[in-house]
This record gives C-alpha cells, sequence and structure tokens, in this order.
C-alpha cells in the first residue's frame, strides 16, 4: 500500500504526470494553475527532464505540438484565458494525431474574468475549440486523488488514440488539499514509429501535418479521424453513479459540482427524496448509457454546473428529451451550496413547484 | 571532373514555386549545407505557412508543417526533446517577421540551439501579394496599392538589426541570391548556421533577401535587379552578429 501524502490537486497533476513518464512541460504563468509549472520546474531539472517557460500560450502549446511530433509525452496546463489561446494550436495537434495532455484549472470569463473556479469552458473543451471538425478526450477530475489517477489516464488515451486529452479541472480542485495515494500501474508510451526523430538514412521521411490541399484527401482523414472517435466513444466513457437505482430526481454534475451535488443529494434522501448523482468522469465522450437507464425511472434530471447551463446539453440530448432536464448553477466563481441544490431538487421533485 | 548532381536531402520532384522565385536556389543551398555535414539522418525541418508550406515534399528528412509563425516554438520543442536532432526551421517574412515575431524573437532571446533560414521578399506570396512586415516604403501591393504609406502603416521590420540587439543569438547574418557570387555566400552562411547548431553554439538566423518576380510584377530578370537597386540599400547585407567570432576576437 503506498504512502499517502496531503498534496495540492495541482500538484498531484505534476506530480502523476512524472510517474507517467512525461518529461517535458511547456507552459506560460496563469492563475489558479500555477503550482504545476513550479512543481516542474523544481522537479524536471533533477530527473533530467525538460521544464521550459514560453513567451505565451501560443508559444507553449506549439513546443508541445513540436515535442509530441518527435515521440515524447509532454504536456502543457493553463486556465480559461490561457487556453483561448492554445485553441490554435489543439487543432493543429488534433489535425495532425499527435499525443499530449493539456489542463485546464477553469476560471471565471468571458474574457479575463475572474481567478475563481469555473466551469464555463465545457462546451470549448467537449465541442472542438478550435477550428475544424475533431474532439478532444476530456476527463473531468473530482478531487485530488481523482487529479492524480486522470493524468496518468489521460497520457496513456492520448498515446493510445494518437489524440490531445484535455484534464478540465477548476481552480478549486486544484487549490484544495487532500491526501493522495501514488500507486499507479502506468502503461509505458508505445512505439511511434510516426515520430520525427530522424530517418537516420534507414526509412522514408516521416511528415507531420495536418495540410491537405486535394479536398478528396482531406476528407478521408477527417472520416477517418471519426471512426477513431467512434472507438473512443465505444470503450472510453466513465462515469460513477451514487444512489440511481431508484431515483426519481437525477442529478447531473461533474467536478466540484458534484461534490457539491453529493452532499445535496444524501441531504435529499433524509429528506425521503429519491435523489441520485450520476458524475460524468469523461465529458467528452459524454456517457450517455447511465443517462438512458435512469430516464427509463426517473421523473426529472437537474445539470448542476458552474456555469450558465452547458453540459446540461448533453444531458437533454442523452436522454432524447424524454423526460424534462432542469438546471442549477452559479457563475463568475460562484459555487453553488448544497443547500441550492437541494431546493432544485424538491422542485424537481414536484415539492413546491 | 566535377558532375552537377542534385543533394541527396532534396527529394527529386517537381517544386511548385513559380518561375524565377529564388526558393529553389535556397532549398538547394540548405539541401547542399545538410549533405556536406552529412546530417540528413538527424536533421528535422520546419515548414512554415506561406509559399514554402510544402517545404515538407521538397526535403528528404524528418519534416512538420507548422501553424503561421510558430516554426521557431515547434522547433523548440523538437530540439528540447531530442537535442541530437539538427532542426532548422524555413520561414517568410510574413511567418517570421509579423504573425510569428514573438516566437523569432524568444527563440533567439534564449538561444535556442536551432537554425532559421528567413526568407524576406517583401510580400506576401501564397495569398497573392498583400503588403508584408517587410515590404519597402512606398512599395506598391495588393494592400498597399498607393504605396506602402509610412504614416499609415509603419516602417518595415529589419529582423537582423533587431535580433542584433539580444544577447541571446550566436550568429545573424543577410544574403541574397540574386547573382552567382551572392548565391556562394549565402551557402557559406547557411552552411555556418547549421554548423553553429551542430557544435552546440545556439540561435543561428540567415536571413535571405529573396524575390518574388510574380507578385512583384516582373520578370525574372527585373525581379534579381530590384533586390540589388532596392531591397540591398534597405537590408544591407552583411554579418549582424558572429558571438563566436567576436569572442575570438577579443581573446
Amino acid at each position: 500500500m503506498a504512502e499517502k501524502v496531503l498534496m495540492k490537486g495541482n500538484e498531484a497533476i505534476a506530480e502523476a504526470a512524472i510517474i507517467a513518464g512525461c518529461r517535458h512541460y511547456f507552459g506560460y504563468p496563469i492563475t489558479p494553475q500555477t503550482e504545476i509549472a513550479a512543481y516542474m520546474a523544481k522537479r524536471m531539472p533533477k530527473i533530467g527532464g525538460v521544464f521550459l517557460q514560453a513567451e505565451s500560450e501560443i508559444a507553449a502549446i506549439n513546443m508541445v505540438y513540436g515535442c509530441s511530433s518527435a515521440g515524447k509525452r509532454v504536456m502543457t496546463s493553463s486556465s480559461s484565458p490561457g487556453i483561448s489561446l492554445k485553441q490554435e494550436g489543439i487543432s493543429y495537434l488534433a489535425g495532425s494525431d499527435l499525443p499530449c495532455l493539456i489542463v485546464n484549472a477553469q476560471r471565471g470569463g468571458p474574457g479575463l474574468g475572474g481567478i475563481q473556479p469555473s466551469q464555463s469552458d465545457y462546451f470549448q473543451a467537449t465541442k472542438g475549440g478550435g477550428h475544424g471538425d475533431y474532439h478532444l478526450i476530456v476527463l473531468a477530475p473530482a478531487s485530488v486523488q481523482e487529479m492524480a489517477e486522470l493524468t496518468i489516464k489521460g497520457f496513456e488515451l492520448a498515446d493510445k488514440y494518437c489524440m490531445p486529452v484535455m484534464l478540465l479541472a477548476d481552480g478549486t480542485t486544484g487549490q484544495m488539499m487532500e491526501p493522495v495515494t501514488f500507486d499507479f500501474d502506468v502503461k509505458p508510451a508505445p512505439e511511434k514509429p510516426w515520430a520525427t526523430t530522424g530517418t537516420k538514412m534507414q526509412r522514408e521521411h516521416n511528415i507531420v501535418n495536418s495540410l491537405y490541399l486535394q479536398p478528396e484527401k482531406l476528407e478521408v482523414t477527417n472520416l477517418e479521424r471519426y471512426k477513431k472517435y467512434e472507438t473512443v466513444k465505444e470503450n472510453e466513457a466513465m462515469w460513477e453513479e451514487f444512489m440511481t437505482e431508484d431515483a426519481d430526481v437525477v442529478v447531473a454534475a461533474f467536478g466540484i459540482a458534484a461534490r457539491v451535488s453529493q452532499n445535496a443529494v444524501i441531504e435529499a434522501r433524509k429528506q425521503g427524496i429519491k435523489a441520485g448523482l450520476i458524475r460524468p468522469i469523461t465529458l467528452w465522450p459524454f456517457p450517455e448509457t447511465p443517462f438512458k437507464k435512469a430516464a427509463e425511472h426517473a421523473k426529472a434530471f437537474i445539470s448542476v454546473e458552474l456555469s450558465m447551463g452547458q453540459m446540461i446539453e448533453d444531458v437533454k440530448l442523452s436522454v432524447s428529451c424524454t423526460k424534462p432536464v432542469y438546471f442549477c448553477g452559479r457563475v463568475g466563481g460562484m459555487i453553488p451550496s448544497p443547500a441550492e441544490v437541494l431546493s432544485a431538487i424538491k422542485k424537481a421533485d414536484g415539492g413546491d413547484r | 571532373m566535377v558532375v552537377f548532381d542534385k543533394p541527396h536531402s532534396l527529394i527529386d520532384v517537381p517544386l511548385h514555386y513559380c518561375p524565377g522565385c529564388t526558393h529553389g536556389i535556397v532549398h538547394r543551398l540548405v539541401a547542399e549545407a545538410i549533405d556536406e555535414l552529412g546530417i540528413e539522418g538527424k536533421a528535422i525541418g520546419i515548414a512554415p505557412v506561406g509559399c514554402s508550406v510544402m517545404a515538407y515534399d521538397y526535403f528528404n528528412c524528418d519534416m512538420i508543417e507548422a501553424a503561421h509563425g510558430r516554426a521557431p516554438a515547434v522547433a523548440t520543442g523538437v530540439k528540447r526533446a531530442n537535442p541530437e536532432n539538427i532542426v532548422f526551421t524555413y520561414q517568410g517574412d510574413g511567418d517570421l517577421a509579423s504573425i510569428g515575431t514573438a516566437e523569432t524573437v524568444h527563440a533567439a532571446a534564449r538561444n535556442e540551439n536551432i537554425t532559421i533560414i528567413f526568407i524576406n521578399n517583401a510580400i506576401y506570396g501564397m495569398t497573392g501579394g498583400q503588403m508584408a512586415p517587410t515590404s519597402l516604403p512606398g512599395q506598391v501591393t495588393q494592400t498597399s496599392p498607393y504605396g506602402r504609406d509610412t504614416s499609415l502603416c509603419g516602417w518595415p521590420v529589419k529582423i537582423c538589426e533587431m535580433l542584433s540587439q539580444l544577447d541571446g543569438p550566436e550568429y545573424l547574418e543577410r544574403v541574397t541570391v540574386n547573382n552567382v557570387a551572392n548565391v556562394r555566400k549565402a551557402k557559406k552562411a547557411i552552411k555556418k548556421a547549421f554548423q553553429n547548431q551542430v557544435e552546440g553554439k545556439g540561435f543561428s538566423l540567415i536571413e535571405v533577401l529573396s524575390a518574388c518576380p510574380t507578385n512583384w510584377g516582373m520578370t525574372p530578370r527585373e525581379a534579381l535587379k530590384w533586390i540589388d537597386d532596392n531591397m540591398i540599400p534597405y537590408y544591407p547585407l552583411g554579418v549582424y552578429k558572429d558571438r563566436s567570432a567576436a569572442k575570438e576576437a577579443a581573446e
């Protein structure tokens, strides 16, 4: 049994990345994820790794692009405004089928917004974000332990499917301290025969590229990428259910909102309301299965988010609008209280509607 | 007997460049330098966005196509991943001196151990002849139809002069390829820029004043003369920084 250590979520991400074999980190300072860069700056030189503070988010993601082309497990991290800047590079990574891990410790927006936690980059993360047809695998941790676990999983999935993975955290989970164990069995990076590591005069040259001027060819690359996405959808959706078996009211929430919601569900049960919680762990692919199942008995769903309501669209799609889906959320860095969620549960249950 | 032959590190395919464009000459010089230094097997080239966007189809070494202006950042990622690789970027003036200025300046400031070949032809070629950051005052382009008015759109960016003010870079030289003598000098500069990287000396950038007859609206011969008459007076040729030579001279 591995030792438990008390750690901030952001630090747990950094340590887990190192355990995953990541030896290259490129980033640019932004609150509230600075601990990741600080941790990497301290550790990387001591383990033969590279920490490089780039001149911009744009440069950082393009360094990731170069490093991933060279076959390395590589990551960057930022927070919402910085992630917007990275979108061009993320589109190129997706278009060139390159693996990497991108951490977004979300803060309130739009614009410069604030530095308090938010989940309002859900659309950006799950629907593409940059230009063109593409997806990222999006992982949403709800605890410091899960920050570590999903970091490892993120690198593995990126390498398995040759695509960028985003760890969609938030200012709270990044900053809070919890006990965490680093007892992981990491799948090593696979062979990467496509990597640009030099021909050594022994093979044809490798090209990393997303340009196809002939529309027929570009269409084929898109179709093939979407076949891959179908495989990801079939195999990689992850979620956690809490008291959903007999639930009348099912709350959907991820990350920090799920922890608040779980308390509300417990309180609702105490008060005799059959409430339950589905916590998507992958936001893309969105776990439709538990929602479809719950829709067979639930009378209503509530999407609890730190946004004006973004994931709610995927919840509605998952239940094919067969049941009402309500929204409960706070924005701007505010977090809904368990009482607010409980009140939404009661309303949805028909108590005082 | 000297037999003229294609460099091995240049693939034997027709280039897509316009008649009279000097990209072909510079591609060949880069390939000759790679061949002569015996580094093709460990060379990684970064293609830009612009006329040379498809350089990845012309060089025999491993190649990466970068986003517009980001080649120095991509090169940094590659070099930091595998320092034993010889990493070069090949970029035009819009790519390097406009949208990618930050990446250029900071790669130089870090003395990133990479080689940059900078094609300055004072115009955006691929998009059909718009004003470039390096277009000359008064130069007529699609987006400066009355001539570049410096009171409205400012002055050209002199990359070698600008970067020479930084402590970071190892080597900066401006050359051209508009006659045989200049081609030979350009070859020497490009080879040195690669040699510097092999020796771990750091950031080398060679600016090549180049011709774009198509978008300048000239014949190839007129374009080569235009370099002499208009570009060189504004962008003087020469070595702008050579840290190792300066150090040796000081010792």
